[in-house]
């Protein structure tokens, strides 16, 4: 201890104790830090497999490096969230350019491709990764709670039932029946087309996942009875009545009023 | 024109010789055949003659529309009844495919459609039965005038004025000047309550809302106040003021405080005081449609379009809100904002003009 203490203004114990001092953080912020956003599984293979399917695929509208054409947007930084969404639903490749990409049922590539494009493009700048399957099957989440967070963020655009309605010139919120808790967070995370992004900082990933249990919830609901009308409210039903309703009181105003044979 | 007079004075002028139109024409006048003139009286066509119907004429036919009568009132009895079986024998849980609806509540369907039935059956028959075997003979009823014979009248005056007369109205003046005063005084409790129930004045409770300078701005619903950081560019967060939690009536105060947080590049923000109002690109607007009220949530991030769901107004987020579409007449009052020493956002000062749609006194 003497030893050290005689050495304590050795020229050399600044530097020593300044390369300690950086060590220490350095390891704690490796050991600390927030991951980045690439999953570990992602392979200079897939990368590449990615780079390939996206330049036969994606390189059309999106340019030959993601930094997008006059027919599509950039895809830096849009994050393998986005990838795994707009592939995953069908929505993309889009058969043409239109205003908003439709959600298709079949969809184009396997899971295994999707993910390898998501590692390229995600390769290109840091963006939302695909979320952990933590919160993205609604299980255990507050249906009620969900509700109300659906009522308040979303249901302006995409309807009380999640039937979806208008926007804009042909654009339109989708409807989000029997769409996979995975991709409900996708979305919300990266704000696709005209959606905003509800990131996490807005809504929690518990929060989130309670939103996803209310839409499975109504997935699962049961019609009471009568006819839905596509559950679109007062215009599909405004609609009906004016129709049909009037148009049997005319009918009925008809008969009363003719003479009998 | 003398050449056209006829009988009963001047006719119009011939078409051929002027413009049509040209020339004034009395209605008993022109084109007319016959004398020209309207008639002193018109003359009572009376009825168009009776027709006599089907069942009026042969007893098979009455005898058919009765059975179709009772026929209906069957279908009536039949519905009921199914009502009333279904109503315990169905499960309230059963589910069933009905086509043209889809997978549903059978006992719901079943309980509705036979309900219907057995009214419309009750309706039916009995217009049915009306029209074909109630009399249908068109009849006269002669109306009385209204007025009172003369004399009737004259008794209900002297009536009247003996009775005053007796009460000793005339004689004392007093009696008679103190119950119009009380009778007239009266009057004033009623209209008073009916004025007062109208309630209180508004006074300047549409032009303010909660929001006050250093309000920190938190979500709808948890209430939790909202670091700057935590807004990413393109998103949306629905807001209102912490001071909502200590409301006594949340409900009045979140329709007129309601607000919507939102961050764009700050280049794309046309207008150098809505930049301003803001932080960094953050801008905070009311929600609350200028046009009748409703909430504008309907945020296109691309476009930066805000719609309202009821009417389609369109506000221009990237030009201060102002109406692009849709019938409001006003831009969407904006919210000025900055962020307090903890990095949380909130209220520079209250919104400056009344927010929410027109009303009378809003100057």
């Amino acid at each position: 201890m003497n030893a050290l203490a005689a050495r304590r203004r050795h020229p050399a114990a600044i530097a020593l104790l300044i390369l300690v001092g950086l060590l220490v953080t350095g390891a704690a912020y490796a050991a600390l830090a927030p991951k980045p956003a690439q999953a570990s599984t992602v392979s200079a293979d897939q990368v590449e497999q990615g780079k390939k399917l996206f330049l036969a695929n994606c390189s059309t509208c999106h340019g030959l490096g993601g930094e997008g054409t006059k027919d599509g947007p950039s895809l830096a930084g849009v994050g393998a969230a986005a990838v795994d969404f707009q592939v995953g639903t069908g929505r993309m490749p889009m058969a043409k350019p239109d205003v908003q990409a439709p959600r298709k049922d079949e969809i184009q590539f396997d899971e295994e491709e999707i993910a390898a494009m998501a590692a390229y493009v995600a390769s290109l700048a840091p963006g939302p990764a695909i979320p952990e399957g933590e919160y993205t099957t609604g299980e255990g989440g507050n249906v009620a709670k969900g509700g109300e967070l659906f009522r308040v963020n979303c249901a302006m655009c995409h309807n009380f039932a999640g039937s979806g309605g208008a926007l804009t010139r042909g654009k339109y919120a989708p409807s989000l029946r029997d769409v996979e808790g995975k991709h409900i967070y996708e979305a919300m995370v990266t704000g696709p087309q005209s959606m905003p992004v509800f990131s996490d900082n807005n809504i929690t990933p518990e929060s989130k996942n309670d939103i996803i249990a209310f839409l499975h919830s109504i997935d699962k609901q049961e019609n009471p009875g009568g006819m839905a009308l596509g559950n679109l409210g007062p215009v599909s039903e405004g609609l009906f009545i004016w129709v049909f309703g009037l148009g049997i009181m005319i009918g009925f105003a008809v008969w009363l009023g003719q003479k009998s044979a | 024109m003398n050449n056209n007079d006829t009988e009963h004075g001047a006719q119009a002028a011939d078409p051929g010789s002027e413009g049509y139109g040209s020339t004034a024409v009395r209605l008993d006048q022109g084109h007319i055949e016959g004398t020209g003139r309207l008639p002193e009286r018109f003359e009572d066509p009376g009825f168009a003659p009776h027709i006599a119907r089907a069942a009026d004429l042969d007893e098979a036919a009455a005898k058919r529309a009765e059975k179709q009568v009772a026929a209906m009132f069957g279908v009536s009895m039949l519905g009921t009844l199914v009502f009333i079986v279904a109503y315990f024998a169905i499960p309230m849980e059963s589910q069933v495919f009905i086509p043209g609806i889809g997978k549903a509540n059978l006992s719901n369907v079943v309980l509705g459609v036979s309900l219907a039935l057995g009214l419309l059956g009750i309706g039916v028959g009995a217009v049915h039965w009306a029209k074909t075997l109630m009399p249908d003979e068109e009849v006269v009823e002669e109306r009385h005038p209204l007025r009172s014979p003369d004399e009737a009248r004259g008794g209900f005056v002297k009536t009247m004025l003996t009775g005053g007369t007796d009460a000793q109205l005339d004689r004392r003046p007093l009696i008679k000047y103190s119950l119009g005063g009380a009778l007239g005084l009266f009057a004033i409790p009623l209209v008073v309550q009916v004025v007062g129930s109208l309630g209180p004045l508004p006074k300047d409770e549409l032009s303010k809302t909660m929001w006050k300078k250093g309000d920190r701005l938190v979500r709808d619903p948890e209430h939790t106040p909202i670091k700057a950081t935590d807004v990413s560019i393109g998103s949306v967060f629905h807001v209102l003021p912490e001071s909502i939690k200590e409301s006594e009536h949340v409900l009045e105060d979140k329709a007129k405080a309601a607000v919507l947080l939102m961050r764009l590049e700050p280049d794309a923000i046309q207008v150098a005081k809505a930049r301003d109002w803001g932080y960094d690109g953050i801008v905070a607007y009311s929600k609350i449609c200028t046009h009748v009220g409703c909430p504008v949530g309907l945020y296109e991030q691309q476009t930066h379009h805000l719609l309202c769901p009821c009417h389609q107004s369109t506000f221009d987020v990237t030009q201060d809100c102002k109406v692009i579409f849709g019938p409001a007449k006003r831009p969407l009052p904006q919210l000025k904002i900055t962020v307090d020493t903890e990095g949380y956002l909130v209220a520079d000062a209250p919104f400056q003009e009344a927010v929410g749609p027109s009303f009378w006194e809003r100057g």
